[in-house]
């Protein structure tokens, strides 16, 4: 069974089956990193563009590893020493790297919507890594892996997600993704960071509400996500203080307490320790986050073996 | 060379200025409205139109367009702009001041002027900036510029951000008796933002600006209009709570006017995200074809600036052309530039709310004839004898279907390409010279006229 989408540009138009589909050939893909090489030769001679037009660390090094992992060829294009640095368009920059010969593109882009224009201009499948405050798919992939590994369903589970939502795009896309296998999601955060509408989007009918209280927020919880909380925001406009921001909304010991007892606790990183989340959380036997982090290079393996055409079933052999 | 004379004969004659809506013909001699009656001889050598099951009027006035010249001939000129006015049934096209010089002093005024009397195929009357440059500090040289030729001011594009330097205006243009045009859009609220907040900005992840953006600022303008007796016009009303506001100006004397643009009052929001009506088979998600400022809105905004057009609170339709080269639309949402082409798309939009009984066509034709020329004063917008003949032909059943790379605008930045129309212009005329012919000009390229 392949999946129903070309691209993987946000999980919105992903149904049950397909995000299903990429979970499971994430545990095959996880088998393969554990293996004494943990490489196979099933993309070789497939060239894979990774576009970051905004600094990333741990997601572009995440895609390239997986694209390495599964034997293809990857270039890498960042915004700096590149000809985006002289004004190069972004459709010109794609066409380019499509004349030179790249099988999947994968972006990440500071603007929301970029990689639908990337689609729009490419004949390859398209990976969206992030693009403003839209979407960032592949971390919402991992962190129901990291959950559904972790606690054996999503289905019925609660997820409370903390901070930033209003320009937060592993929001945006942990709330299609959760809500579409099932789990309810409590949102939280300061209400100038929480937009009403977010409980609306198409097809997550009461899953999703918003509690501006943290305490009760967390209340039976099974999984506890901070975001991070970005400093520009401190600017006395969007939030007042750091140290009121997490008086209110750090995940504390004591917040914990109040989650289901076997609650995980998520952090898509990079984190502020002591302000959305304290260090005893974030190194705590709750914590999944280093976890997170290893299951994003095996679902980003996933993601780009079941896009450039490879099914489930074919993954582990040769 | 002067224009032939030239008999309309059988038409559909709608001049709301004198109260008209009959069978009729209209006899044009030297360029000027002869008479309109019934049964009119065509004088010797003159030309006949049969205009039988067509609809005449007069040449449509459009209050609000931006020509780009001097400045950005790349996305277009006084005369492709003028054409593809007169492509939309447009005699009379008042032109905005962002140009490059801005039109901020006389020298620039005459240079349009000398651009418009060379090329232009229409009357155009330029706006010139209420502030140097737009910068919203010092005023313009408003007494010089009247004589010079311009019909009121505007930073449109370009919110007047201090109220203080509107009440100045408003105050010092009353010495001229003319309207300050305001973009009224808070500026401190829309900075930054791309489109609409509401359920599609938040689930795009787009930086978005409220309806109250646009509110408070007309609220602002509104009862400074009050306060000083200045004539206010409000430009390209967007949301639905802006009318109540522009109803208690106007109930309380404030010389306010106000425009609504045709697409203000057809599309929404909701086509940013894509696969959305009426272009669902046509856009996808972030297509900055979409992009336009103010922005869209939801339906009921569409459903109240509708029933304030009809009413006549809302005093007229501006198109705000806004042609811009493909190069700035096919990018990133955020970085794309705002507005479309509307000349060509303009009538026949409107033409579709008549079909749907939103407005009957004689109360569409005052909106977009006499109405927008009362805004700035001008003789023009009716077919009263001794007046220049600008005329419109139209028939408002043929069907077409926009295609963007027919526009006569260098801008083919248009959300409704694609999209099916019902209601177009056959023939435009000005000051008796003919000069957009379906007929003709789809024989020039080749394409069909037929329905």
């Amino acid at each position: 069974m392949p999946l129903s989408q070309r691209n993987l540009l946000d999980l919105d138009e992903f149904g049950r089956d397909d995000i299903g589909l990429i979970l499971d050939t994430g545990v095959t893909m996880a088998e393969i990193l554990s293996r004494q090489i943990p490489r196979v030769p099933t993309l070789r001679g497939t060239t894979i563009a990774n576009l970051f037009y905004e600094a990333s660390t741990r997601t572009r090094i995440s895609f390239e590893l997986a694209a390495r992992s599964l034997g293809a060829d990857v270039v890498n294009v960042t915004a700096s020493g590149s000809s985006i640095e002289k004004g190069e368009s972004l459709v010109d920059t794609l066409r380019t790297v499509q004349a030179l010969g790249a099988d999947l593109v994968v972006i990440r882009h500071r603007d929301a919507g970029a990689p639908y224009l990337a689609a729009a201009t490419v004949d390859c499948p398209v990976i969206n890594a992030g693009d403003g405050w839209h979407a960032h798919p592949s971390q919402a992939l991992l962190d129901l892996y990291t959950v559904r590994n972790r606690l054996g369903r999503l289905e019925g589970l609660k997820l409370v997600i903390v901070g930033d939502i209003l320009h937060s795009r592993v929001a945006r896309s942990n709330i299609w993704g959760f809500a579409r296998m099932g789990a309810h999601i409590v949102l939280c955060g300061p209400p100038q960071l929480l937009p009403n509408e977010i409980t609306q989007f198409p097809g997550t009918d009461r899953l999703v509400t918003i509690e501006p209280d943290l305490d009760i927020a967390v209340e039976g919880a099974d999984v506890i996500m901070a975001l991070r909380i970005q400093q520009e925001r401190m600017d006395g406009i969007h939030l007042p203080d750091l140290r009121e921001y997490a008086r209110l909304y750090s995940i504390s010991e004591a917040r914990l307490a109040r989650a289901h007892p076997d609650a995980l606790v998520m952090h898509p990183g990079p984190m502020n320790q002591g302000v959305e989340i304290s260090a005893a959380i974030a190194y705590g036997d709750a914590s999944v986050i280093e976890e997170q982090v290893t299951n994003g290079v095996a679902i980003r393996m996933a993601g780009i073996y079941l896009l450039a055409g490879g099914s489930a079933e074919a993954a582990n052999g040769r | 060379m002067a224009a032939r004379d030239l008999l309309i004969h059988g038409a559909r004659v709608i001049d709301p200025a004198a109260n008209r809506d009959e069978i009729a013909d209209v006899l044009v001699r030297a360029g000027r409205i002869e008479a309109v009656d019934s049964n009119l001889g065509a004088p010797d050598g003159a030309e006949t139109i049969d205009a039988g099951g067509q609809v005449v009027a007069p040449g449509l006035v459009d209050p609000h367009c931006h020509l780009r010249q001097p400045g950005f001939e790349y996305k277009e000129t006084i005369g492709t702009g003028s054409r593809a006015a007169a492509a939309g049934g447009f005699t009379t096209i008042c032109s905005m001041a962002n140009t490059r010089p801005v039109a901020d002093d006389r020298s620039v005024i005459e240079t349009i002027l000398e651009f418009a009397e060379r090329e232009a195929v229409v009357r155009v009357l330029p706006l010139a900036s209420v502030t140097l440059g737009m910068q919203g500090r010092q005023l313009v040289q408003m007494g010089e510029l009247v004589d010079a030729g311009v019909i009121g001011f505007s930073d449109d594009g370009i919110p007047l951000p201090s109220a203080d330097t509107m009440r100045t205006a408003l105050e010092y243009a009353t010495r001229f008796d003319r309207p300050i045009a305001n973009h009224s859009e808070d500026p401190s609220l829309i900075a930054g933002a791309t489109m609409h907040e509401g359920l599609t900005s938040t689930r795009l992840g787009l930086p978005a600006a409220p309806r109250q953006a646009e509110e408070i600022m007309i609220s602002r303008d509104v009862l400074l209009s009050e306060l000083t007796g200045g004539r206010y016009h409000a430009l390209h009303l967007s949301s639905g709570g802006s009318v109540e506001l522009i109803q208690r100006a106007k109930e309380r004397g404030a010389p306010v006017t106000a425009e609504v643009t045709p697409h203000h009052l057809t599309l929404t929001d909701a086509i940013v995200g894509g696969r959305e009506e009426p272009t669902a088979a046509l856009l996808g998600p972030y297509d900055a074809s979409t992009k336009v400022n103010p922005p869209l809105r939801e339906p009921a905004d569409l459903d109240l600036l509708r029933a304030a057009l009809a009413s006549g609170l809302i005093d007229c339709v501006g198109t705000d052309h806004a042609p811009h080269a493909r190069h700035e639309k096919e990018v990133e949402f955020a970085r794309a530039d705002s507005g479309f082409s509307c000349f060509e798309t303009a009538f026949a939009t409107m033409l579709g709310l008549v079909h749907t009984g939103v407005l009957d066509l004689p109360t569409l034709i005052d909106r977009m004839t006499v109405a927008p020329a009362r805004v700035y004063d001008l003789p023009h917008g009716t077919l009263r004898p001794g007046a220049p003949a600008d005329i419109v032909i139209f028939d408002p059943d043929h069907e077409w279907v926009v295609d963007r790379e027919q526009f006569l605008s260098k801008g083919h930045n248009t959300p409704y390409h694609g999209l099916p129309m019902k209601g177009r212009v056959l023939r435009t005329i000005f000051a008796g010279t003919t000069v957009f012919d379906l007929a003709a000009s789809a024989a020039e390229t080749g394409g069909s006229v037929g329905a």
